[in-house]
């Protein structure tokens, strides 16, 4: 739920966040992430855990999570398809490499006293290899996106170190799957954030139950 | 983005190696130039009103005026150093394009690719200056001198393209979470996983596994401990200390 002091910025609250191009934008972009990010528009899969939590840092892994528990569930659906071997190689690493983050978020949590959120069920539209790799560059993007945004947010030095060394692996990641769709590894000079509000309806459509195209839901 | 031409094979035939696309995406290319064409001054200077100016909106609130400015001397040699860094990784771009060693090697499709990465790594330099006037004085360019390793040959030279984004990425990871400003923790994130891309790309060109393991020191004929030994290995990335890198990278650096 939104407090007081997560809500957005009254100078902030006018900057465009989406749609940039130019890497001077990003940084603003990322000031203005980093202000408005909340933990409002988490949805039920993240509710419970609020409940329980102190908002926070609790709040911000555990969506983190969520989007692990994503990936590393799209990773899983992806070797069911027929794939190339070098490209199976890197759905079976970075597939693994989301379950460890998946195993270290949820520790994380607990550590924080707070409590692991679940794992939702998801519906990936992937048939084969193209239409796998096309999705799998969005969402790498967009973890990136998502941890940058958070990162200023993060209360803990300890929890900011532990987030920065995925979301590192995640533009590795991504990197490699923007190059196996023949597409520039490093698109932005200074990587984009996103908002929680942003990657939830980015994502909603994966998740089954959640309506497609319904608002971010407000929990507080 | 795909060609749509030459759809990605879908059977069992075997597919182009993965690192050759990183060779062609015209669109990409055109996006990149019409980016890396615009200029910084707006972010940076709203970062600089965040930072410098009297507005509560932006700017953390300090517990005193003593702390506020160890917390800004702090950021500034982070900075200062985060810029050390990419003048390194320019310089070092740069070289390499103009020494022409790639011609007519394996890396010579790449140098569109390490190019473009040159010219991130120059709007890094531009972006972090402009931060660190906001805090004081900026670091002065280093004068880098990378001749050994070009005496060693072209894939000594890609090995070390691999290495420094590497340990840039490093670099980054280890000051996170010691930066006091929030907005430039923000910037920091933004450059760090940008590093990590290019250190992905490269380690892919010179037959690293992708997160910089293994096979590195076969392209420099070094072990990679040589330079950096920094090479994040599986599912989480290593942070590495101020000392560490400075030590590593001023290797290159020509002391005056």
């Amino acid at each position: 739920m939104a407090t007081k002091t997560e809500l957005t910025d009254p100078e902030l609250a006018g900057v465009e966040i989406d749609g940039v191009t130019r890497g001077a934008f990003i940084l603003r972009g990322a000031l203005a992430a980093s202000a408005i990010y909340g933990t409002s528009t988490v949805g039920p899969f993240v509710s419970s855990a609020l409940a329980a939590g102190d908002g926070g840092d609790v709040a911000i892994l555990n969506f983190a999570l969520t989007l692990e528990y994503l990936e590393s569930a799209f990773y899983k659906k992806a070797l069911g398809l027929h794939l190339s071997s070098e490209t199976r190689q890197f759905a079976q690493t970075f597939g693994d490499d989301e379950t460890q983050h998946v195993a270290a978020l949820q520790k994380a949590i607990q550590s924080l006293g707070g409590k692991p959120g679940a794992k939702p069920t998801f519906s990936f539209p992937i048939t084969d290899e193209k239409s796998f790799l096309t999705l799998a560059q969005k969402l790498e993007d967009t973890g990136v996106e998502a941890y940058n945004g958070a990162g200023p947010k993060i209360k803990s030095k300890k929890i900011l170190a532990a987030a920065g060394s995925i979301v590192q692996i995640e533009g590795r990641h991504a990197a490699i799957i923007r190059i196996l769709n023949g597409a520039f590894p490093a698109p932005h000079t200074f990587d984009r954030t996103a908002n929680a509000a942003q990657v939830a309806a980015r994502i909603a459509p994966l998740i089954k139950g959640q309506p497609p195209h319904s608002p971010p839901r407000f929990t507080g | 983005m795909n060609d749509s031409a030459t759809p990605m094979a879908m059977g069992p035939e075997p597919q182009e190696p993965a690192v050759s696309r990183l060779t062609r995406d015209d669109h990409a290319r055109r996006r990149f130039l019409k980016m890396v064409g615009s200029g910084g001054a707006g972010a940076f200077a709203l970062l600089a009103a965040a930072y410098g100016s009297t507005s509560a909106a932006a700017a953390p609130p300090p517990a005193s005026s003593k702390s506020a400015t160890a917390a800004a001397g702090g950021d500034l040699a982070i900075v200062n150093y985060a810029l050390t860094l990419e003048y390194v990784e320019a310089e070092f771009y740069a070289k390499a394009i103009d020494s022409g060693i790639f011609k007519n090697t394996r890396f010579a499709k790449y140098s569109d690719v390490l190019k473009r990465f040159g010219h991130q790594e120059n709007e890094h330099v531009v972006a972090l200056k402009h931060v660190a006037k906001t805090l004081g004085t900026p670091a002065a360019k280093p004068t880098t001198d990378f001749s050994k390793v070009f005496a060693k040959g072209p894939a000594a030279v890609a090995g070390l393209a691999a290495n420094v984004e590497n340990l840039g990425a490093a670099a980054y990871l280890g000051q996170a979470p010691r930066i006091h400003s929030r907005e430039i923790l923000a910037a920091a994130l933004s450059i760090h996983t940008v590093e990590a891309r290019h250190a992905a790309a490269l380690n892919l060109v010179v037959g690293n596994g992708i997160t910089g393991k293994a096979a590195a020191h076969k392209a420099g004929g070094k072990p990679p401990a040589k330079y950096f030994g920094i090479l994040p290995t599986g599912a989480f990335a290593d942070p590495d200390t101020m000392a560490t890198v400075l030590a590593l990278a001023g290797q290159f650096i020509v002391k005056s």
